[in-house]
């Protein structure tokens, strides 16, 4: 699989202002259920938006992903980082993509998943495995295309429904697919 | 041969699965359909066995799992019963929002009223977050469409988030 070098090589330092944690917004908070609004990559507020959900990634235990509803901001903006991650295949580093959606999808996998904002709960949701996805970084406001798999692909996943007002719970595969947590991370 | 309905709840511990079915092997009973989950800590199992044996040897039987008190068991007979032909369409509805009284009631009463029949259901309170997941059968000649707006009227009402979904089978 053909790794973007321009989004691995991509960092934090790029947006050139500190981060803060912010609190993350738990179920059902209505801004979760709402689509957010695109943004000017460019704009201070994005930028600083992308610093704080790094920040606020960062100082979660296993937190792979966050968008700007899960930090209370209704707008098209999230991070991701699952380089570390056990079930990661392909990875491209941390970044932040605005705008993003999924430009071709497909090998549907079902797996089991969680989210910040559910927290007691988890799904077995059927996710694709391959997947494109096209989006802008913060600050120069350049569109990238990233082409992934596995664990980075489902992650994208996860954080594009969640700027398009969708939780993992819109898309458990059955009655049976739902979940009480059994162990926190 | 007679079809027996079981049902065991109450306090979970370990083992309670084994104790049952090796007393239902026990007195000669197949286990069909059954299903067991928690519901907020507490243990619930059904359990569809066929057999020779009576509904009062089977109670006879299981009596000593409930004898501490901590279960309850009840034994009925079935009838027999043929599975419906299912030539409906299969959906997924997830509803989800703050926890209120009537989110069930009053979301099924739609499907109810288009002749649509929920197949499988869980429901878990987390928090303050309500979440409903059923499985439907439509029929085959129901309009999805409208049933989604009335669905979508009612979880406003409600100030709850529906999705409905139809379920994909991938042949492989």
């Amino acid at each position: 699989m053909s790794v973007n070098e321009r989004v691995l090589s991509w960092t934090e330092a790029e947006l050139g202002v500190e981060g803060k944690v912010l609190d993350v917004v738990r179920a059902p908070a209505q801004v979760l259920s709402v689509p957010g609004k695109d943004v000017d990559p460019a704009a201070p507020e994005t930028v600083q938006l992308a610093a704080d959900l790094i920040a606020t990634m960062r100082v979660s235990p296993g937190c792979v992903g966050l968008a700007a509803d899960q930090v209370g901001v209704s707008a098209r903006v999230f991070c991701v980082d699952v380089s570390t991650h056990v079930k990661t295949k392909t990875h491209h580093g941390t970044y932040v993509l605005c705008n993003a959606e999924v430009v071709e999808a497909s090998r549907n996998e079902k797996a089991r998943e969680g989210c910040m904002s559910v927290p007691d709960l988890t799904g077995d949701v059927k996710r694709a495995s391959r997947l494109t996805v096209r989006g802008q970084l913060p600050v120069t406001g350049e569109t990238v295309e990233i082409v992934t798999d596995a664990f980075e692909a489902r992650c994208l996943q996860h954080e594009i429904d969640h700027t398009n007002g969708l939780l993992f719970i819109d898309r458990v595969a059955g009655a049976h697919a739902l979940h009480q947590r059994q162990t926190y991370l | 041969m007679t079809i027996h309905a079981i049902t065991v709840l109450g306090h979970d511990r370990p083992g309670i699965i084994a104790d049952t079915t090796a007393r239902l092997a026990g007195l000669g009973l197949n286990l069909e359909d059954s299903t067991m989950t928690r519901l907020r800590g507490h243990f619930a199992m059904t359990l569809l066995c066929a057999g020779e044996a009576t509904t009062e040897a089977i109670q006879a039987d299981l009596g000593p799992i409930a004898a501490d008190g901590t279960l309850t068991v009840t034994v009925y007979e079935l009838p027999e019963e043929q599975a419906p032909a299912g030539a409906g369409q299969l959906f997924v509805l997830s509803v989800h929002g703050g926890d209120r009284p009537g989110i069930v009631s009053t979301v099924t009463a739609e499907i109810a009223a288009v002749g649509g029949n929920i197949t499988d259901l869980t429901t878990r309170l987390s928090g303050d977050l309500y979440v409903v997941v059923a499985e439907l059968e439509l029929p085959a000649d129901a309009d999805v469409a409208v049933l989604e707006a009335s669905i979508k009227r009612v979880t406003l009402e409600l100030g709850v988030d529906a999705t409905l979904r139809p379920i994909e089978a991938d042949d492989l």
